[in-house]
């Protein structure tokens, strides 16, 4: 236990447990306003540089870093359009 | 790994017509969220109003009557006393609610109907363009006010919450905001504690919501949630302004 908690920072962890998760974002449905991005705490959604049908830049998880979310669901309480689906292990 | 949040059931798959950062569609899925939660899906009865969420319908898989302009209190009055084992609620904007439907609410709230007004206050009329509706703040630029709201010409910006909460037939007024997570979630519990109350039938119950309308104040939609918390809160304080209990 002790040997995790050296790799895993402190603040991924809720109670001892180490927190993972992942989201997914419907891209079709997504409008870009950035505001998923603001508020996820741990900064691993950015804005895609492709566009989608209407139009918009789309928002999108860090591929490199997707061990970094920890599954809060930040996102998708603050997403207007529903897009986001949250996972949590 | 485990689903933990995804898309309400009550909200139908389609995208929303609302603009990017929009306030609306943040408080449609709050609305189908607490319908799946609370089981009340099949009872309940929404009049949406004309302006920029007129296409709640379209959105909220429940049963709906569209109001005229500011008549959601009277309509939703009328599907209350035919129905009354229905949750019944009007979704009103500032414009709807504050400015053509005064009259229309007072005397709804005055006779105590057991009806719940969710009423979304974003400052300006935002369907048809951006101009000043009653609760536009001292100073603030729209297109019919290009130089600032004046108190001399144009008044005050009318405070709906605190006007209501001194009617006896009110039993809970609560303001709440949607431009951030923390605010968003005290919004989701102000409305269902309205819906509890209308299932109670202890009297008329209003969650006035500040919301982001970030094209009509002409600023992106980070921006617009920043303006509320410096300027907006602080003409319009949130919180409980009247609960019986």
């Amino acid at each position: 236990m002790k040997k995790i908690c050296k790799t895993v920072p402190k603040n991924r962890r809720l109670f001892g447990k180490i927190m993972r998760g992942t989201i997914t974002i419907d891209t079709e449905f997504c409008k870009g306003c950035e505001y998923c991005i603001e508020f996820c705490p741990k900064k691993v959604i950015h804005l895609s540089e492709k566009l989608n049908v209407k139009g918009y830049y789309f928002a999108e998880l860090k591929e490199n870093e997707e061990n970094g979310c920890t599954g809060c669901a930040t996102c998708a309480i603050s997403c207007p359009e529903a897009a986001i689906e949250v996972y949590r292990e | 790994m485990k689903k933990i949040y995804s898309r309400p059931k009550s909200l139908s798959k389609v995208p929303f017509h609302h603009c990017p950062g929009c306030g609306h569609s943040i408080i449609h899925r709050l609305i189908a969220e607490l319908l799946d939660e609370m089981d009340l899906q099949e009872r309940a009865i929404c009049t949406p109003p004309p302006g920029c969420s007129v296409f709640a319908y379209n959105y909220i898989n429940i049963d709906m009557v569209e109001a005229p302009h500011g008549r959601g209190a009277a309509v939703a009055t009328g599907i209350k006393r035919v129905r009354p084992d229905c949750l019944v609620f009007t979704y009103q904007g500032d414009g709807d609610l504050a400015a053509i439907g005064t009259a229309e609410t007072l005397h709804a709230a005055n006779r105590g109907e057991f009806i719940t007004a969710i009423f979304v206050n974003n400052a300006v009329y935002a369907m048809t363009g951006g101009q000043m509706a009653p609760t536009t703040l001292l100073g603030q630029k729209t297109t019919t006010s290009p130089y600032g709201r004046n108190p001399q010409s144009e008044g005050e910006p009318i405070k709906m919450s605190e006007l209501l909460s001194t009617f006896k037939g009110t039993s809970y007024i609560e303001r709440v905001a949607v431009n951030n997570p923390k605010n968003i979630k005290k919004a989701k519990k102000a409305i269902q504690k309205a819906f509890q109350h209308q299932i109670d039938k202890t009297g008329f119950t209003l969650v006035e919501i500040l919301s982001p309308c970030p094209v009509n104040w002409k600023m992106d939609p980070l921006q617009s949630c920043k303006w509320i918390d410096e300027v907006m809160i602080k003409e319009f304080p949130l919180g409980v302004k009247k609960e019986i209990k």
